[in-house]
């Protein structure tokens, strides 16, 4: 049961070794965006400290979502993913294995990315943890709920605004307690609630979303 | 694509209105009755509202619009509700009659949520001073619009209608599943940003007479809701059955109106 996860994960971490530059546009765009903020809102540290984490998770989910293309576009496109379909392997398996590929190839850069920011947008050392963690426990999330947006919207045209549409409501509650744990450890409260349900929310989107997304799949495909 | 071969499930079965052929006239024979009811209740629920109905010692007339508003919010978040089933019904049975349910709900439930929202847009602004603030039911409204949203442009975008309606079907059920956790995460997010500077339940003794103006309302706007989902429905039978042989009878013999 491993065995296929681990070999999915390795197939695509190659195929994305091999096409370097998708993994640094994501994460480009990501620094783009947040570098934006400060120019249009000016250079006020006290303004830019306080909304810092929502810039860094809203620019993250912004950037988790344009990633998402590339989830399932190009097996669809040779065939593979039909392979996969029809493989004796469970699906839902063949699906985790893939959305944790994408969050390794998007999300964790993203995370360890957001350390600079941290220093950027002078947050304390504490603060910067927080968030770090945050991002940890969240961006698996992003990558676990846009795979239901991707494969809903798998081969259409437009595909790629629809599934922001789609997804972007569904990353609310991972936004406000991603940043809202920042925000805690901010003003001096415990945030050790906030990481908790990011944690609730991640195991609920490893059991539940595989299979939404295979279902998803199998409606895209046939 | 015709189920003219297939035998007909037993009169009065369980699937028996589940074909669109007799669905198709049970709606039309349906239809003058909800909107009978409709006109019935939003006659009383009014009247209430306008000449029974208490001033409000704190704000006035402007709260009148609470025979509004309270019912479209009821009713966009359970027509949701009934979306998701009916979504669930069609994936589950593969019966494309619940499917096209779904599809026909989803354009009232969108309108009840931006009612709901405008409305209170409406009345924010004499009571509270203000079109909109942040407030946890606001915002949670707000994405559930989205919700509708979503699922409108998703179905519009494919082209193939029964891949629309299994993957309608799919997001209503993963909306369905989030709504919970949406709601509440909006709450806490609410209550601990910004306190709550604005409570929507000052309120605690509400008016025998307002409490029965609202349920009237609501009565009506669901009545309202059945009969144009009914209509919205027959409106999508027909489109996807056109080539069908009993709805081109129907157009020969003049009896489609």
């Amino acid at each position: 049961m491993l065995k296929i996860i681990v070999r999915v994960i390795r197939r695509d971490l190659l195929l994305a070794a091999r096409q370097k530059a998708d993994v640094l546009n994501t994460l480009f765009f990501f620094v783009v965006v947040v570098t934006m903020v400060p120019l249009g809102i000016g250079p006020e540290p006290n303004l830019l400290r306080a909304i810092a984490p929502g810039v860094v998770w809203v620019a993250a989910l912004l950037a988790a979502i344009l990633s998402l293309a590339r989830l399932f576009a190009n097996d669809y496109a040779d065939g593979t993913l039909e392979q996969m379909l029809l493989s004796a392997e469970p699906l839902p398996l063949i699906v985790l294995g893939k959305a944790t590929a994408h969050w390794l190839v998007t999300g964790l850069p993203l995370t360890l990315m957001s350390i600079v920011f941290g220093v950027v947008f002078d947050l304390g050392f504490q603060e910067t943890g927080v968030l770090v963690a945050s991002l940890l426990l969240g961006s698996p999330v992003l990558s676990l709920i846009g795979a239901v947006g991707a494969a809903l919207t798998l081969g259409l045209r437009g595909g790629g605004v629809l599934t922001s549409l789609l997804v972007l409501p569904l990353y609310v509650p991972v936004l406000i307690f991603g940043a809202g744990a920042v925000g805690a450890a901010a003003s001096g409260v415990s945030y050790a609630a906030y990481l908790l349900l990011l944690g609730a929310f991640l195991l609920f989107a490893v059991v539940l979303t595989p299979w939404a997304v295979s279902l998803a799949l199998r409606i895209s495909v046939e | 694509m015709t189920m003219n071969t297939a035998t007909a499930p037993a009169r009065f079965g369980l699937f028996w209105f589940s074909s669109p052929q007799t669905f198709f006239p049970l709606a039309g024979r349906m239809i003058p009755w909800f909107i009978a009811l409709t006109v019935v209740l939003l006659a009383i629920g009014l009247w209430i509202a306008f000449f029974v109905a208490p001033t409000d010692a704190t704000q006035g007339e402007s709260y009148r619009i609470i025979f509004i508003h309270v019912p479209t919010a009821w009713m966009s978040m359970f027509l949701y509700v009934v979306m998701a089933f009916w979504a669930a019904v069609g994936l589950i049975f593969n019966t494309r009659l619940s499917s096209m349910m779904a599809s026909a709900i989803a354009p009232t439930g969108a309108l009840m949520t931006f009612l709901a929202l405008w409305t209170g847009a409406l009345w924010g602004r004499p009571t509270w001073g203000t079109y909109w603030v942040w407030d946890a039911r606001l915002t949670s409204e707000l994405i559930l619009l989205f919700l509708y949203l979503g699922f409108l442009a998703l179905q519009a975008a494919i082209d193939d209608k029964r891949r629309a309606d299994k993957a309608g079907a799919v997001l209503a059920l993963v909306g369905v599943v989030n709504i919970p956790i949406i709601y509440f995460s909006v709450q806490w997010w609410n209550t601990l940003h910004q306190g709550a500077s604005v409570s929507l339940t000052r309120s605690p003794s509400m008016a025998t007479t307002m409490l029965w103006g609202m349920l009237v309302m609501a009565l009506a706007f669901w009545m309202y809701s059945i009969a144009a989902v009914l209509h919205r429905v027959r409106t999508i039978i027909l489109e996807r059955e056109k080539r069908a042989d009993w709805v081109r009878e129907l157009l020969a013999e003049g009896r489609l109106k």
